[in-house]
């Protein structure tokens, strides 16, 4: 079933930049998504339509049920430094009006999903990089969104805590099937990741093609040394190439 | 560590030391220059005149620096709330900061028939302009992912304002809070010389007045002392109460160095 199609979409900023131009992407519920071009050729803006965070300047976004929850993972972990892991994983029920001792309890099996069970009490500066970003994808998680929305989450970290996390990041997602959509520039991520992968050409922005990556999950971290794994991060690659030649 | 505290003191006691002996070998009369243990003991034969004084000038700085909060963050708040208001009355806050205090001062204190009432109004003139600007700088330098995620999930402007810009804006709060801290003082005694005897309510600027026309410089200095204290406790008090507040988790709190 659908959720969603993106319909000739073009976005101009107040500046005459024009990040977007006649994108069209539908996205399938339950699907694991992601989206990949090169730096600057739209992929957050096309995030941020999506979310509701800005409007297109042409073209619509038509959700086949209305827009359901979703969650948004930042490039940046964006906590509140402020507060504890805890109050920052329990922010959404917060501001839905959820009772403190409700959306505690909530928010701390949501770390627990993310591995981070034991630092409730933890402010933002005494977690590491990785950490931080587990913290705000639980609170992407916590409102158990039908749809969730990740820019880059993992480009600031290093390689090991990536390879860490985009497993994690799959088993949640098996576990309770929302539909992932993830932008990202790194073939082998997507490739690693989704069962399809979006292409963008540079700006402004489309969608040029969409390559399914048809392995099984659950894939481990040995899938990642496999000789399709290769084959598919050859493919795509080529496809980028092609898109990046092709503006 | 210890250094900190050691090098300051020991570079003062020098100092005092070097005072002492210049007036002691020079000879240099009282009237003209006290010497730093003249001045001490004076500060204790007069504590019964200086004690009062130190009381009504510590009372109009705190109840202004207590206005200057109310007034700049309560400013600063319609401010973020409402762009017109800021651009219509933010100029007005810059013209009252620039303008010299003891220039305002006279006329405030012919205004206003309270004595009291108008060194509290210079002192917090004074005072307030710090603690609005940063708290303005605060609320606004909010990170701009973080108000999305607030819109995202249907917050309005007022539990945006509480639970994002407020707290997002204390640390600029303290900080401004800090400087208006030694700045109300410093309006205080100024309002202070300007209004002269003041009547009953005689705080220590007027101590140093008197006692110039008096020829009575150690009570003078004494009470230039007093001053100085009253400062440094009011910004290792507001220091004190920005560490407490922050040090679970600004950086500018964090412990050791
Ligand atoms: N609010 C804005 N106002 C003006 N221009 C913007 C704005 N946001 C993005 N742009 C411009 O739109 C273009 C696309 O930006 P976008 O952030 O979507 O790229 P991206 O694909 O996410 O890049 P990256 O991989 O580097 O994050 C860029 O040229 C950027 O400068
Ligand atoms: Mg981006």
């Amino acid at each position: 079933m659908r959720l969603l199609a993106v319909r000739d979409v073009s976005k101009v900023f107040a500046n005459g930049v024009k990040a977007l131009e006649d994108a069209s992407l539908e996205i399938e519920a339950g699907e694991f998504l992601s989206v990949l071009g090169p730096s600057g050729c739209g992929k957050s803006t096309l995030l941020r339509l999506i979310a509701g965070l800005e409007t297109p300047s042409a073209g619509s976004i038509e959700w086949q049920q209305g827009r359901p929850d979703l969650g948004f993972v930042f490039q940046e972990p964006t906590l509140m430094p402020w507060t504890t892991a805890l109050g920052n994983v329990a922010l959404p029920l917060k501001l839905a009006g959820m009772a403190r001792s409700e959306r505690e309890a909530r928010a701390a099996e949501a770390l627990g999903h993310v591995g981070l069970a034991g630092f409730e009490r933890s402010y933002p500066r005494e977690l590491s990089g990785g950490m931080k970003m587990r913290v705000s994808i639980a609170r992407a998680l916590v409102t158990a969104p039908k749809l969730l929305l990740m820019d880059e989450p993992f480009a600031a970290l290093d390689e090991i805590t990536r390879r860490r996390l985009n497993t994690d990041l799959l088993e949640l997602w098996q576990r309770t099937r929302f539909t992932a959509v993830f932008v990202t520039h790194s073939v082998f991520e997507s490739v690693f990741l989704s069962q399809r992968i979006a292409v963008m050409s540079p700006r402004p922005g489309r969608v040029l093609s969409e390559i399914a990556i048809p392995a099984a999950y659950p894939r481990a971290e040995s899938f990642g040394t496999s000789a399709e794994y290769a084959a598919l991060c050859r493919t795509t690659s080529a496809r980028l190439a092609e898109a990046m030649a092709a503006a | 560590m210890s250094a900190r505290f050691v090098a300051p003191i020991l570079m003062g006691l020098a100092m005092l030391g070097l005072w002492e002996a210049i007036v002691r070998s020079a000879a240099i009369p009282p009237y003209i220059l006290p010497g730093p243990i003249l001045v001490a003991k004076t500060l204790v034969t007069d504590w019964s005149t200086l004690w009062p004084a130190l009381v009504v000038t510590m009372q109009i700085t705190l109840e202004a620096l207590l206005a200057a909060v109310v007034v700049g963050v309560l400013l600063a708040v319609l401010f973020s709330l409402s762009r017109w208001v800021e651009l219509s009355l933010f100029p007005y806050a810059i013209i009252l900061q620039v303008t010299p205090i003891v220039a305002i001062a006279p006329l405030i204190i012919a205004w206003v028939d309270d004595v009291h009432v108008s060194l509290l109004i210079c002192a917090w003139l004074v005072a307030f302009f710090p603690i609005l600007s940063n708290t303005v700088l605060g609320l606004r330098s909010v990170d701009r992912n973080l108000l999305d995620l607030f819109g995202l999930y249907g917050a309005g402007r007022w539990r945006t304002l509480v639970d994002l810009r407020l707290p997002a804006a204390l640390p600029y709060f303290l900080g401004g809070l800090r400087i208006s801290g030694g700045l109300a003082l410093i309006g205080a005694v100024v309002a202070e010389f300007v209004a002269g005897s003041g009547g009953r309510e005689s705080g220590l600027a007027w101590r140093i007045l008197e006692s110039g026309y008096q020829l009575k410089i150690p009570r003078m200095f004494a009470a230039l002392v007093l001053i100085s204290l009253a400062g440094i406790a009011i910004y290792l008090l507001l220091s004190l109460l920005s560490h407490l507040l922050l040090r679970r988790w600004h950086e500018s709190a964090m412990a050791g160095e």
